[in-house]
């Protein structure tokens, strides 16, 4: 091994004009991919700019004072998007989980459990989010039950952990289905229970699996907690339209657009990581 | 030029700091059959791996009918087109009929119509003793099928070398015989192969050389008679006695 280490290796010439080779078609893609980019964004800018009504447009969904001005109110309620996405996603984590574990199980035992799964997932995700959270926060308090909170803010986030709980359910399902039964045989010649097999081996691999279509799932769901201004919930949309029906300026829908996109983005480029740190650690040597 | 197949000078392969090859030399004549032995992580695969330009290399020359293929303004596919390989685990398409898998790059790479293309399929699997599995999924074969499959797949593309990344590995000893023998036929037809194998007592028998690797490096390379009862190198000797006695 030390030998192979000398330092007496110094490139060949051949090697050397190899890599002035590459180093000119590193700058020619680079140059290419610039040009390309320009020219695109340059057709996309000019087409929209020259657009007939693009004056009007800019006065109305683009004005700077009125961003200004309406920034505070939309970062506000853009607080409690933030809120109700940090308390949904564990609990549809946990639910979504649960609910996959429940389906995969064959006790006779579990049957009511699992005939209930199965119908959750099914009406859940069979209703549109936006009726759902519609019907928990105008419907639920209608029932008058002791207990239950008022506020439609909870209401409305237990109706996200519903609807995302039943998605998440059927990515967790996928994800066991998809780990080989020879790794269940083998957890049960150890003797592991069932329970045991399911908690200790198939759903820590199956979860490392779905990773990239469950954080998927919540950049959508970051998303989604906009749909709580149907229920006169204050968070960034709702206090966005607040400031439109004041100023006649749709400037604050713009800013909240932004809000949302500064979140999602770097969520988006973390789950691109995890799926791709994954497929190095599992294709080790194939993939780089 | 010289008239090699396949000509290897100086090279040389590193991930980050790690020298996994270096220094190799290595030259293929048209009919030859090349054995590399040596123990794991001395580097066999790598070195087929760099011949078919899956890695890249970091010194040296390569070339391939008498064209520099580690040129990096050489298109690798037009390189694999005319060289075969076949991998340890098969690697055959799970989606498609061993059929299907034969007739794929013949049909999209090579241009050839469906009917051409199935017709020199059927023929290899048959001469391999596969015609009745055509229809059939490659998860639905045995081992030694579909090793014996893979091995058609690269050859219905008609390619100058073949190279053989330790085919039996994965097989059951029982297995192991078809496919050998389907290799040596290919030997004894003049095909050109690089194979990296641990069956001793084959590529004492097929190969007309067989190159020792150790730690990234050919250490000794030289007619099998020669490797395998006068080595000149002690590791060669240490290698040879620790393996044979093994099998």
């Amino acid at each position: 091994m030390s030998e192979l280490r000398s330092s007496a290796w110094e490139p060949s010439r051949r090697e050397l004009e190899r890599r002035a080779v590459r180093r000119a078609r590193a700058r020619r893609d680079i140059l290419v991919a610039t040009v390309a980019l320009v020219v695109v964004l340059g057709v996309l800018v000019v087409g929209i700019t020259s657009a007939p009504g693009w004056a009007r447009v800019r006065e109305t969904f683009f004005n700077w004072d009125e961003a200004k001005d309406s920034f505070p109110q939309v970062i506000r309620g853009f607080g409690k998007n933030v809120v109700i996405f940090l308390v949904a996603e564990p609990c549809i984590l946990v639910v979504g989980a649960g609910v996959a574990v429940i389906r995969s199980t064959v006790s006779p035992l579990m049957l009511p459990f699992r005939v209930l799964a199965v119908v959750y997932a099914d009406v859940f995700r069979g209703i549109p989010t936006i009726l759902l959270v519609y019907l928990a926060g105008i419907g639920l308090p209608a029932l008058e039950l002791r207990g239950l909170t008022t506020n439609t803010m909870w209401l409305g986030t237990g109706a996200l952990v519903a609807s995302y709980g039943a998605y998440v359910s059927e990515v967790f399902r996928a994800g066991i289905e998809s780990i080989h039964p020879s790794q269940l045989a083998s957890a049960d010649t150890l003797g592991l229970s069932r329970w045991q097999s399911m908690i200790h081996v198939i759903l820590p691999q199956a979860t490392r699996r779905v990773a990239p279509p469950l954080l998927n799932d919540f950049i959508s769901l970051q998303k989604d907690t906009a749909l709580l201004s149907v229920i006169f919930v204050f968070e960034a949309m709702f206090s966005a339209q607040d400031y439109t029906n004041y100023h006649f300026n749709y400037t604050p829908l713009v800013v909240a657009a932004v809000l949302f996109i500064c979140l999602t983005i770097p969520l988006t480029r973390f789950t691109d990581w995890v799926a791709r740190r994954m497929m190095r650690r599992e294709f080790a040597g194939v993939v780089k | 030029m010289t008239d090699a197949l396949l000509e290897v000078t100086d090279l040389r392969k590193c991930y980050g700091d790690k020298v996994v090859l270096s220094q190799i030399h290595l030259t293929v004549q048209p009919h030859d059959v090349v054995c590399l032995i040596g123990s794991s992580g001395s580097g066999k695969s790598t070195l087929l791996r760099c011949l078919n330009l899956l890695e890249g290399i970091d010194d040296g020359v390569i070339r391939f009918e008498g064209r520099e293929i580690s040129d990096p303004r050489v298109d690798p596919r037009a390189v694999r087109s005319r060289m075969g390989m076949v991998f340890q685990a098969y690697n055959l398409f799970p989606h498609l009929t061993v059929l299907d898998n034969c007739t794929l790059a013949p049909r999209r790479v090579h241009g050839l119509a469906k009917a051409d293309a199935e017709q020199r399929a059927h023929h290899l699997l048959e001469r391999f003793g596969l015609s009745d599995q055509a229809g059939k999924h490659p998860d639905r074969m045995s081992g030694g099928q579909q090793q014996r499959a893979a091995l058609v797949r690269a050859l219905c593309t008609q390619p100058t070398l073949l190279l053989l990344d330790e085919i039996t590995a994965a097989l059951d000893p029982e297995l192991v015989g078809d496919v050998l023998r389907i290799v040596r036929e290919l030997a004894e037809q003049g095909t050109t192969m690089i194979l990296a194998t641990h069956e001793m007592a084959f590529a004492r028998d097929i190969a007309t050389t067989v190159c020792f690797l150790d730690d990234g490096r050919i250490l000794e390379h030289g007619p099998p008679a020669e490797i395998f009862s006068d080595p000149r190198e002690e590791r060669t000797r240490r290698f040879l006695a620790r393996v044979l006695a093994a099998g």
